[in-house]
């Protein structure tokens, strides 16, 4: 039945849980690039906004409460991104 | 005997309105993708210029946004937690919440691009005709992608508010409420776009 998928409720607090591990991970990106890390800087600031849109994508917007399916079609879009991303760089740095 | 009981069908199709707005989340994912590789080629191309326009934004309203934004997209997930448990004033309480911060979100930007404006950077503007050309595309990503951002926010607010009135009407309930998720799966998109958009712009120096 269509309603079954709708049981699953998420508990508020695990929504607050979720957003205090948001906040810390945003302030720990912002005291990292504070303190300059060279070549590392750029490398936490996007590994930290990866983690956080992962939170996003599974909590706030349900994927790991939802069928399979949402969660493989939005792997197989960012795999696609990446792809993109791979061979636009690779046409950059060795041409 | 119960046969006077009609059962009306409802024509309603809540995981194909779901899946349809999952697709359009996609192609909205691919247009900011292809504003982010743009982004980093020219970064890579330009790399001192970046630096030095990075330095102008102010990483302190960027953070407070994403606070702001942060904050905002737990209110709307709560709100369908609340719609679930029958809690209709908690709905409106926790969708007013989320309105507010966007409402909060579009002042601060307000006062960002006209503090930017006032220093003469803006697209077309005569400090940027003497700049760098590594400056002249930071700047006009810059606006260009926090302005098609802020443009979904304003949209996402007019979603939030349509979907409002739907739940003071009754016509979202605790058994159909998909255009809430469905809201509530636009709103987590503009935030999700606002989590890379925050450090490329504001951290990275």
């Amino acid at each position: 039945m269509e309603k079954d998928q709708h049981t699953h409720i998420v508990k508020y607090k695990t929504y607050v849980y979720v957003l205090i591990v948001l906040l810390f991970m945003t302030f720990v990106s912002v005291a990292v690039t504070e303190i300059d890390l060279g070549p590392y800087t750029v490398t936490m600031a996007l590994l930290l906004a990866s983690i956080k849109s992962v939170l996003v994508l599974l909590i706030f917007m349900h994927l790991k409460f939802d069928k399979k399916f949402y969660g493989i079609m939005v792997a197989s879009v960012f795999l696609l991104l990446a792809c993109v991303i791979v061979i636009t760089f690779m046409d950059y740095l060795y041409r | 005997m119960n046969d006077h009981q009609v059962h009306i069908d409802e024509h309603r199709d809540d995981e194909g309105a779901k899946t349809g707005m999952w697709i359009f989340i996609f192609t909205e994912l691919l247009l900011f993708g292809g504003l982010f590789i743009a982004y980093s080629v020219y970064r890579y191309l330009n790399p001192l210029a970046f630096h030095l326009a990075a330095e102008e934004l102010d990483t302190t309203l960027g953070t407070i946004n994403t606070v702001i934004l942060l904050v905002s997209s737990m209110t709307i997930a709560m709100s369908i937690s609340a719609i679930q448990y029958k809690n209709k004033k908690l709905t409106l309480i926790l969708m007013g919440v989320t309105l507010l911060l966007a409402l909060a979100f579009m002042v601060n930007k307000y006062f960002e691009w006209s503090g930017k404006i006032s220093h003469g950077i803006y697209p077309g503007s005569m400090t940027l005709q003497e700049a760098s050309r590594g400056e002249l595309l930071f700047f006009g990503l810059y606006y260009a992608m926090t302005g098609l951002h802020a443009l979904h926010i304003v949209i996402g607010m007019a979603f939030i508010g349509y979907v409002m009135y739907l739940v003071v009407k009754n016509e979202v309930q605790h058994d159909n409420f998909v255009i809430l998720e469905n809201s509530g799966l636009y709103w987590h998109l503009v935030d999700l776009i606002w989590i890379f958009l925050f450090p490329l712009f504001y951290l990275i120096t």
